[in-house]
């Protein structure tokens, strides 16, 4: 039975069409590791070989890739939420009410989208933590340190245009408080120092912009949509994409050099 | 208590809860790596040397790793629901109004400093001196191992920052503020028409003046005063430190700008708190 199995992969790896796929065979070499590595577009951010303490968890607390496992994680559902959701203020409500009680998994949806959110934030932060703790913002690391705090800002910015899609009170006013310091700004808000008062007024100013009025109301809801879905996760993967490859270009995960 | 039991229940603050054990956890894994770095030296080149191949060891990890995050992940979205409340109404404003959990830190702020301050200026700063570490922290040493001895000073500014300015403050913002934004200690009742007799002054009204005029210069010099501190210091100490020359000047001047301006919330908390400080400098335009 066993040899029988072994015979029947076999044939189906050596098989024209899986080799059309795979290239790299399966033999255990160094050479076929490195291919693997190499011949797969979702792989190739790795080198091929990196040294044993970046594979050690009490170094690394693997808080970056959780980040981006949560980042999947949230483009996934998100978009599957979208197919449910409108963004107009007469049906959010309703429709994040229908996702909990009348689509299958809608819930179960939601909560994912929701919690992986607050999971991003939360290894955001941690992972911050251990750069920090390790010292590998130092030389050559900087600029990679610099793109990676700006990714920072855009996962609050993320979750905190997402927290107003629910359209419900607690969203609302999380979001109403969050904006309300946009009029504080210096010169650019109506009620922030140094503010031209003839000129600056509370409808164009910089929370003006932001909300789309000079409460938060259906344009808020729009404008956030847009920001939420689009906007910010498409900046967010371009800086991703940089913070990934200057990890590489930067001498790989750091260590004692 | 049956506050705080609300608040533990409430699902939005479950990042916060996992908080209170997630920062111990790893400062506790962060301190004893460091502690068997400072006792045995830093790991040698050969260690650094030792490599090992992507697949399968490292892709292995990583997969465990989601495999078990995904499992936590799943776990807690089948056990706990998303909040929804009732539908928004921009006529009924909720007593306490909070921002989200991770805006907490910031709203706390707001009790001590007006919002152009604690809204705009200080994150800006934040933000600006996160970018700054690098380019401002020139010590060569621990780069890439957990130390302490190595590099105190960097270690303990940023993890005052982030712990006690960032995460503690999240907490209480969370867990200690309500009705009123007023500090509601677990076991009190959540009393919405509390009063707290509380009679702020300015500082300058403190030291007896009441002209206006007087007042405002009075406060631009404390301010000015305070962050007159850095270069005194420079001063002071620039010609005999080896490491103030290390630094330079231009890199001194942001340093202690960020450090002082960092150590303005705290300063300012203790005024309030304990001595009901309003403001150190009212001026016609802003008050700080």
């Amino acid at each position: 039975m066993n040899e029988e199995r072994k015979g029947l992969i076999k044939k189906i790896t050596n098989s024209d069409i899986w080799k059309s796929i795979f290239r790299h065979g399966y033999e255990k070499t160094g050479r076929r590791y490195t291919l693997q590595v190499l011949q797969n577009v979702w792989l190739h951010l790795h080198p091929p070989r990196i040294s044993r303490h970046a594979l050690n968890f009490r170094f690394t607390w693997c808080m970056g890739g959780i980040t981006f496992l949560m980042f999947l994680v949230t483009a996934v559902t998100g978009v599957l939420l979208m197919f449910y959701y409108r963004p107009v203020a007469e049906y959010a409500f309703r429709d994040v009410q229908a996702l909990e009680f009348d689509i299958p998994f809608g819930m179960l949806l939601r909560n994912m989208h929701r919690w992986a959110a607050h999971g991003m934030v939360i290894s955001v932060m941690l992972h911050m933590f251990r750069v920090f703790l390790t010292g590998s913002y130092k030389k050559p690391r900087e600029f990679n340190w610099a793109v990676g705090v700006i990714l920072l800002l855009i996962t609050f910015f993320l979750s905190f245009t997402g927290y107003l899609l629910p359209w419900d009170q607690l969203a609302y006013w999380a979001v109403t408080v969050g904006t309300n310091m946009a009029r504080a700004t210096p010169v650019l808000g109506h009620e922030g120092p140094f503010a031209p008062a003839d000129i600056i007024t509370q409808s164009n100013d910089v929370r003006f912009a932001l909300l789309g009025g000079t409460i938060v109301g259906p344009s808020t809801l729009l404008r956030f949509y847009i920001l939420h879905c689009i906007a910010v996760p498409l900046v967010a993967s371009l800086l991703m994409a940089l913070h990934f490859w200057r990890v590489r270009k930067d001498g790989g995960i750091s260590g004692p050099l | 208590m049956e506050n705080v039991l609300l608040l533990i229940e409430k699902p939005d603050n479950v990042p916060i809860l996992a908080m209170l054990f997630l920062i111990p956890f790893f400062m506790w894994l962060a301190y004893r790596q460091a502690r068997q770095t400072d006792r045995t030296g830093v790991p040698s080149d050969a260690a650094l040397n030792d490599k090992v191949y992507v697949w399968p060891y490292l892709c292995r990890n990583e997969f465990v790793c989601a495999i078990i995050i995904m499992l936590i992940l799943a776990v807690w979205s089948i056990m706990i629901d998303a909040p929804l409340e009732e539908m928004s109404d921009p006529a009924k404003t909720p007593n306490p109004s909070k921002a989200p959990w991770y805006f907490l830190a910031l709203q706390e702020m707001l009790v001590y400093f007006d919002p152009w301050i604690a809204g705009v200026v200080l994150p800006g700063l934040i933000i600006a001196g996160l970018i700054a570490i690098p380019y401002i922290d020139i010590n060569p040493k621990g780069k890439g191992y957990y130390t302490i001895k190595e590099r105190p000073f960097a270690l303990s500014v940023f993890c005052f920052g982030f712990i006690i300015l960032w995460i503690v403050l999240m907490i209480v913002g969370t867990f200690l503020r309500g009705p009123g934004w007023n500090i509601f200690m677990p076991w009190e009742y959540w009393d919405p028409h509390k009063l707290v007799p509380l009679t702020n002054v300015n500082l300058s009204y403190l030291f007896g003046i009441r002209d206006e005029m007087t007042a405002n210069f009075f406060g631009f010099a404390v301010v000015a005063g305070y962050f007159a501190l850095g270069p005194v210091f420079y001063f002071w100490k620039g010609k005999t430190s080896k490491f103030l020359q290390e630094l330079g000047l231009i890199r001194y001047v942001i340093v202690s700008f960020l450090f002082l301006c960092m150590m303005a919330l705290p300063i300012k908390m203790i005024l309030r708190l304990g001595l009901n400080i309003k403001y150190v400098w009212v001026s016609p335009w802003f008050n700080v």
